[in-house]
């Protein structure tokens, strides 16, 4: 893994945003491996959309499995904001629905990712995400 | 044709009647919930004997434990159930969290790597469950990415859901906030350590059971 190196003391870190294009065409593997890989480089990953349950359950588990092998990698902190979750209404949700199907995934929501070596803890509710960071 | 026909409603009615058996019923949720707890208070009540040990350190259960033909009986009926503690998971582990509590660096590092092993386990088991049991402690916030994508991947798969909120006794506890956070579920408040409210938990096993996939 390239991006070891920059695993040891914080000096500092960056914001990365991506957009859901990025993702869209890429298989659970190639999106999975994106997302490490900008978290092993010390970035807070913002991504529009959100992943699939099974990606994410592989997220943690390919997670677990790279805090075994890298020895300064401690794991993520993850959360997601669903962009649907109030819309109960019958046209809210055809609306959604449609723009879902349309873009392949659930680009309302935000999906934040972060080394835990840098985010702390991310605090949420059903309103917001808060992140502490680590001193 | 009267044999095929006979042989039919032979197979309806003795699927229909058949005694369910050994469900694979598994205990998932984050470190330190009180799954163990659950588990040991539900073998100890029908077999006399414990399921696993349960330790105030975080990830005590690191390997998936089993306890085969456990048969809960409730309000006259008995269903048999292959009961499976899962450890808790998480999307971090740090040894050095270990090592307030007393051990040393070597016993904490070990404790991490096979922690780190027992959450790719429970991932990799969840496909072959019928039935889950998500424990959440009632004291800590319910808006955990974890306790949501353990529930997103259970009914992904199909796979009924039962949330329990243990440690009601605990002053902290809030149970409400629990349901309010998943109002889709069935949400049972209890305290596995102190056995309160488990009728209502068996209650709800058992309606768990019809929703199984055929």
């Amino acid at each position: 893994m390239s991006n070891k190196k920059h695993l040891g003391k914080i000096k500092g870190f960056t914001i990365q945003f991506l957009p859901y294009t990025e993702i869209k065409n890429l298989d659970s593997d190639e999106r999975i491996r994106k997302i490490l890989n900008i978290v092993l480089g010390n970035n807070i990953l913002i991504l529009q959309g959100k992943l699939k349950p099974e990606e994410e359950a592989r997220l943690i588990g390919d997670t677990m499995a790279m805090v075994d092998h890298i020895k300064t990698f401690k794991g993520i902190e993850l959360a997601v904001i669903s962009g649907n979750g109030d819309k109960k209404g019958f046209y809210s949700q055809f609306k959604y629905g449609l723009a879902n199907a349309l873009t392949g995934g659930d680009v309302n929501a935000i999906t934040i990712i972060g080394p835990a070596t840098i985010v702390k803890e991310m605090k949420r509710n059903p309103k917001k995400i808060e992140l502490l960071l680590n001193k | 044709m009267v044999k095929i026909i006979t042989n039919f409603f032979k197979k309806i009615f003795s699927n229909f009647f058949k005694k369910k058996e050994n469900i694979k019923l598994g205990f998932y949720g984050p470190p330190n919930a009180g799954k163990t707890s659950l588990a040991n208070r539900i073998c100890k009540d029908f077999t006399g004997e414990e399921m696993g040990k349960v330790s105030k350190i975080p990830h005590e259960t690191r390997n998936i434990q089993f306890k085969e033909k456990v048969e809960i009986e409730y309000k006259g009926k008995k269903i048999t159930f292959k009961m499976v503690d899962t450890p808790g998971i998480a999307t971090k582990m740090d040894y050095e969290d270990f090592l307030k509590y007393k051990m040393s660096k070597k016993e904490a590092k070990k404790r991490a790597k096979e922690a780190t092993q027992g959450v790719v386990e429970s991932i990799k088991w969840l496909d072959d469950m019928d039935i889950v049991v998500v424990v959440l402690d009632a004291t800590e916030n319910p808006y955990n990415q974890v306790n949501i994508t353990i529930i997103g991947n259970l009914v992904a798969r199909k796979i009924p859901v039962l949330i329990v909120a243990n440690k009601i006794d605990l002053g902290k506890a809030d149970a409400k906030k629990i349901a309010s956070a998943f109002p889709e579920y069935d949400v049972v408040g209890i305290s596995a350590k102190k056995g309160q409210n488990f009728d209502e938990f068996y209650e709800s096993i058992f309606k768990l059971t019809k929703k199984i996939k055929k």
